[in-house]
């Protein structure tokens, strides 16, 4: 009975192939968008992840201020030099710390310029980052304790500026200063935060002081702790250390913030989560509008086949048989709806990780939930229309033309 | 009526009502009906439209159900049944032929004429050959795979009847079953019809208010204002 409730119900939805799509197609952009809401974040957390891995897995970073709610962070103290090299001598277990002073800047080569971020740092800040030389070196200690006028350039601003040319041993402009190219970094891509990476000079700490932003001051430290050491021990001596260091009085409220990478990361992985699952609910609600549509068609189909329900009645069907049919033929649209929102929000997820450069991961829960939902949708929102049809009096039925 | 021990009427109403509506627009299609028939009767129900021949018949097939009174089908209280109960009784005894053939269209004959096997839960296979044989009964071997659109009006009834006895039915109901043929169409699907009740015995109710129609039956009942106003038997009629 149900195979051939199976076999009307697609010669129903075959006969009129145009209206069937249409009615579905609430269904289709409800799946499609749930599908390719939650495959699309799903990457983005992976990619995240996958960005902690590449960070070292122990990477603290030191900012001043509290950067929270009310933190007044443009009042507080930078740090200086002396800070870094304080943790490096008295706190345990760091491999690298590296102090870190930004400024922005645009770099000219011969008539190519491009508006980038220097970063002044030491060698450690390669380190911290793990971040690896594709051609050239990095600096010599010798440049770094001297502040020279060297550096080495990320990847996309070699293709800004040089194309194919090797870019090492050639002079750039950095605003003012000429600096020759030592370096240059192997790509990295996007951040997980979507800016590129890659998008970068890096110069000797001293240099970028001097020349560039003409302070002493360093806006960030960046620690590497050694593997295996507990992250959170480093973090609770480096605070210990700079509340020392800066005066802070017992009570007070530090006024800089050690953050472990790891954290920063979680926090990011459970806002992706929390996006995620407020897309796929506006998604869901356009499902709900989809079984609507399915609703409406179907009480038309009703109405259209009276006749032909009043024969069945009249020649042996049962309600639940007559109540089966319809509710088959309703389930059968919504879950060719879902088949196809499936194919199509794979698609989209496929499109979008690759403009977003996040990595396609399919949830084979969630495609498995979205048929199953797509299949709800069609008992639900076809229940109404099929028990009308099977509470159809046989003799008015019959009547009607 | 013979002397003699008589099986039980195959149908029996006793002082069978039906009253549509309430109070000041209530309206009596049948008032007190009294009627036998037994198994193998052949019988016309004549009378003018508005006379209760259609309630009657519509109570007859278990489609509808009496306001008042007994329906007997079989020794069965249809009146007692409820929905499924009538259509479970009318699936299993009872075969329909409508005036206007009411196949269903984009069917192909063979599929029609399956369709109460298939409620019956029937096998595929076991279906196709039972209606193959129906529709060879009525004539229409080779005519399978036909749509009704793609066959006469005589043919199409043909199927209409092929179906209502591939359930093997004690009772064929047919409600001005030539009721849109011409004269010798009509003629046919009365020999069909004649030669089904006499060779099988079953048991031919039919609703007509044509004279020439109503000359095959053996019994002719006429209503008028929702009673018998006559109820006769005549000479086997026409020859087959």
């Amino acid at each position: 009975m149900l195979s051939e409730s199976v076999l009307l119900a697609l010669r129903a939805i075959r006969r009129n192939i145009l209206r069937s799509f249409l009615t579905v197609l609430g269904v289709v952009i409800g799946v499609a968008a749930v599908i390719a809401m939650v495959t699309i974040g799903n990457g983005a957390t992976v990619r995240i992840q996958s960005e902690l891995g590449s960070l070292g897995n122990n990477l603290l970073f030191i900012q001043p201020g509290q950067g929270g709610p009310g933190a007044p962070s443009g009042e507080a103290r930078l740090f200086t030099v002396a800070d870094a090299e304080a943790i490096r001598q008295q706190v345990g277990g760091v491999a690298a710390v590296a102090p870190v002073s930004r400024a922005s800047a645009t770099v000219v080569y011969g008539s190519e310029s491009r508006a980038t971020t220097v970063v002044g740092s030491t060698s450690d800040y390669l380190v911290t980052q793990g971040w690896d030389i594709a051609l050239g070196r990095g600096f010599l200690d010798g440049e770094v304790r001297g502040g020279r006028s060297v550096c080495v350039i990320g990847e996309t601003v070699r293709r800004e500026l040089f194309g194919a040319a090797d870019p090492v041993g050639a002079s750039i402009r950095v605003r003012t200063v000429s600096c020759p190219i030592v370096g240059v970094l192997a790509a990295k891509g996007q951040s997980a935060g979507g800016a590129d990476q890659d998008d970068t000079v890096i110069m000797p700490l001293r240099a970028v002081q001097r020349r560039l932003s003409g302070t002493t001051t360093v806006a960030t430290i960046l620690i590497s702790a050694e593997d295996g050491v507990d992250t959170a021990r480093v973090q609770a001596a480096t605070t210990e250390l700079l509340r020392e260091r800066r005066g802070v009085q017992p009570g007070e409220k530090d006024d800089f913030a050690v953050r472990d990478m790891r954290q920063i990361v979680q926090t990011m992985t459970a806002t992706t989560g929390v996006l995620t699952g407020l897309l796929g609910a506006v998604a869901a609600v356009s499902l709900v509008v989809g079984g609507i549509g399915i609703m409406n068609i179907m009480l038309v189909s009703v109405t259209e086949r009276t006749r032909e329900i009043g024969i069945r009645l009249a020649i042996g069907a049962l309600e639940h048989q007559v109540l089966t049919q319809f509710l088959v033929e309703a389930v059968m649209l919504s879950l060719f709806g879902g088949l196809v929102g499936i194919l199509l929000g794979l698609g989209l997820a496929f499109a979008a990780s690759q403009l977003l450069a996040v990595p396609f991961v399919v949830d084979p829960g969630v495609v498995a939930g979205a048929f199953v939902f797509s299949a709800f949708v069609g008992i639900a929102f076809g229940y109404f229309p099929a028990r009308s049809a099977a509470r159809l009096d046989p003799i008015e039925a019959l009547r009607r033309e | 009526m013979d002397a003699g021990p008589l099986p039980p009427p195959l149908i029996a109403l006793h002082g069978v009502s039906r009253v549509y509506g309430r109070g000041e627009a209530e309206v009596v299609a049948l008032a007190r009906v009294d009627l036998e028939i037994r198994q193998g009767e052949f019988v016309a129900i004549m009378g003018p439209s508005g006379s209760g021949k259609s309630t009657a018949m519509n109570i007859l097939g278990c489609l509808d159900t009496p306001t008042g009174g007994d329906y007997l089908f079989d020794g069965v209280s249809a009146g007692d049944l409820d929905r499924d109960g009538r259509t479970l009784l009318r699936r299993s005894f009872i075969g329909f032929v409508f005036q206007g053939f009411n196949l269903l269209p984009r069917t192909t004959a063979l599929e029609n004429v399956e369709l109460p096997l298939v409620y019956r839960g029937m096998p595929a296979d076991r279906r196709a050959v039972l209606a193959a044989d129906a529709l060879a009964r009525v004539g229409l071997s080779g005519r399978e795979d036909h749509t009704p659109s793609e066959l006469s009006g005589g043919q199409q009834q043909r199927v209409a009847i092929a179906r209502a006895i591939v359930t093997d039915p004690l009772l064929l109901l047919a409600d001005e079953p030539t009721g849109n043929l011409d004269t010798r169409t009509s003629e046919e699907i009365m020999h069909l019809l004649t030669a089904l009740n006499r060779e099988r015995g079953i048991t031919v109710v039919m609703v007509t208010h044509e004279p020439d129609i109503a000359a095959h039956a053996r019994r002719v009942i006429r209503f008028k204002d929702g009673r018998i106003e006559d109820d006769r038997l005549q000479a086997a009629a026409l020859p087959c």
